[in-house]
């Protein structure tokens, strides 16, 4: 499975020799007795759309988490930006990060979108999205505002700069908290199922920002129920069963020719 | 001098929860706050000279007011030690998530985020126990301080007009009561600035 994993990566950088912004090799994870991740490799360059499918409990927002260590990797090289993340074992045997500066820093260049949106409560959306550009990457306060004004407009969210986040909508928080990751600038964006708290009408609006970002070249790790939108804007496509990568590839391939007997009856079910 | 001994607690109550803290929280809290104050006037009174003739200064004689406050800062703060708790447990888990995802540093957190957000749940704990402080200080007259209830009974007995002196004492305690309750609602009311009314449009 570990070959299997890096095999296309390396498919890829024959192919666009674009640089590997995230790498991730030989993941597990266990909850106690639970074996989540059974040794999942995943690799993200500059530019890709990396879709994370899989059924429910196969460890796809596992991983992702792992990426940027809300959750600690059991075992595993995780690698964001060509830098390892260095762990070690705490005194209850657990396996935690050996530098929290390191996983500090390596965190202000992920932009992480969760399900719930996880907007700062007390605060106005404008000052949800300058808060980490502000308090953590020390950008001035002024620049900082400039450039949240312009992600709020981009998401569409220019009038609401004022509002607290519990006045909107799912679909506006949601869109918010995109802005709020794209005002650190990241490497990398991280979607955990952006759109899986949405009612079925605001779905579209926050995809449709997701979409905008895809095209334009941002490199994204995406973990979505969405199979459609899968196919559209990845370009790369993940399929975990039961903590380990059943089948991955081009979308084409994952949803028009796939070869797992498991991937076909999860498509069937959820298509 | 109350007002002291409130910041007292609130800043004893820090969010830190740890072994001594447990301690500390469960031994204040078991003990009768009477009891309290004298052990920690009298017995702390004497541990600080004896601390200092140790030292080579003299011994000083501490002021009531000032044990008294010290007390009751330690007693709120014992209290105000489980509010804050059970404030911080109140804060969707994701907004510390969210501010652990992107980079912040634990300090910053608590400051930027978890302070803040945990306000709101923890202000009614803090005013009740505020407005606890402030009747509690009757019990500070047992080592001399010259506070509200004591002085009254003093002048009530004085001048045999008890009825007279304990109502105007009890209208005090009152009045500061009810200033108490429009900072406090102003100070709620901000805290929850993000947050929509529950009872709709008031």
């Amino acid at each position: 499975m570990i070959t299997q994993g890096t095999a296309p990566a390396l498919k890829h950088t024959a192919q666009n020799g674009a640089a590997e912004a995230i790498h991730v090799e030989n993941l597990h994870k266990r909850f106690g007795e639970l074996h989540v991740l059974k040794g999942v490799s995943l690799s993200a360059r500059d530019g890709e759309v990396i879709a994370i499918i899989g059924g429910s409990g196969s460890g796809k927002s596992t991983l992702l988490r792992c990426i940027n260590c809300l959750e600690n990797p059991t075992s595993g090289i995780v690698r964001v930006n060509g830098e390892e993340i260095r762990m070690k074992a705490d005194s209850h045997g657990h396996t935690v990060p050996a530098d929290r500066r390191q996983i500090e820093r390596i965190r202000s260049k992920l932009g992480m979108v969760f399900q719930n949106f996880n907007l700062w409560s007390h605060m106005t959306l404008i000052e949800n999205v300058i808060e980490v550009p502000v308090h953590v990457l020390g950008v001035k306060r002024e620049t900082a505002i400039a450039g949240a004004e312009k992600l709020l407009a981009r998401v569409g969210l220019a009038e609401k700069r004022d509002v607290y986040p519990a006045y909107l909508s799912g679909g506006q928080q949601q869109r918010a908290a995109i802005a709020r990751a794209l005002a650190i600038n990241p490497r990398v964006m991280l979607f955990d199922e952006p759109t899986s708290a949405l009612d079925p009408e605001l779905i579209g609006e926050v995809l449709k920002v997701i979409g905008d970002l895809a095209r334009e070249g941002r490199t994204m790790v995406l973990v979505t129920h969405e199979m459609k939108f899968a196919r559209e804007v990845a370009t790369h496509v993940v399929y975990l069963y039961n903590g380990l990568v059943e089948e991955e590839g081009p979308p084409e391939q994952i949803f028009g020719a796939p070869r797992s007997e498991r991937l076909k009856q999860f498509l069937r079910n959820v298509g | 001098m109350i007002g002291v001994g409130g910041a007292y607690g609130k800043l004893y109550g820090g969010p830190v929860v740890r072994d001594l803290l447990e301690v500390y929280t469960t031994v204040v809290r078991a003990v009768p706050e009477l009891v309290l104050i004298l052990l920690l006037y009298f017995a702390g009174t004497d541990l600080i000279n004896q601390l200092l003739t140790a030292l080579g200064h003299a011994a000083i004689d501490i002021n009531g007011v000032v044990a008294g406050i010290g007390v009751l800062g330690v007693v709120q703060g014992a209290y105000s030690t489980e509010v804050l708790r059970g404030a911080i447990l109140g804060i969707p888990q994701g907004q510390i998530e969210a501010a652990r995802a992107y980079g912040m540093p634990p300090g910053l957190l608590l400051r930027r985020i978890t302070l803040p957000a945990m306000l709101p749940f923890a202000i009614p704990g803090l005013a009740n126990l505020w407005l606890i402080a402030t009747k509690d200080t009757a019990l500070l007259a047992i080592v001399g301080v010259n506070e509200l209830t004591q002085t009254t009974r003093t002048a009530a007995g004085a001048t045999k007009a008890y009825f007279t002196f304990f109502m105007a004492a009890g209208a005090l305690y009152l009045v500061l009561t009810l200033v108490s309750n429009v900072v406090i609602g102003r100070i709620e009311r901000w805290a929850r600035r993000g947050m929509p009314s529950i009872a709709g449009a008031h």
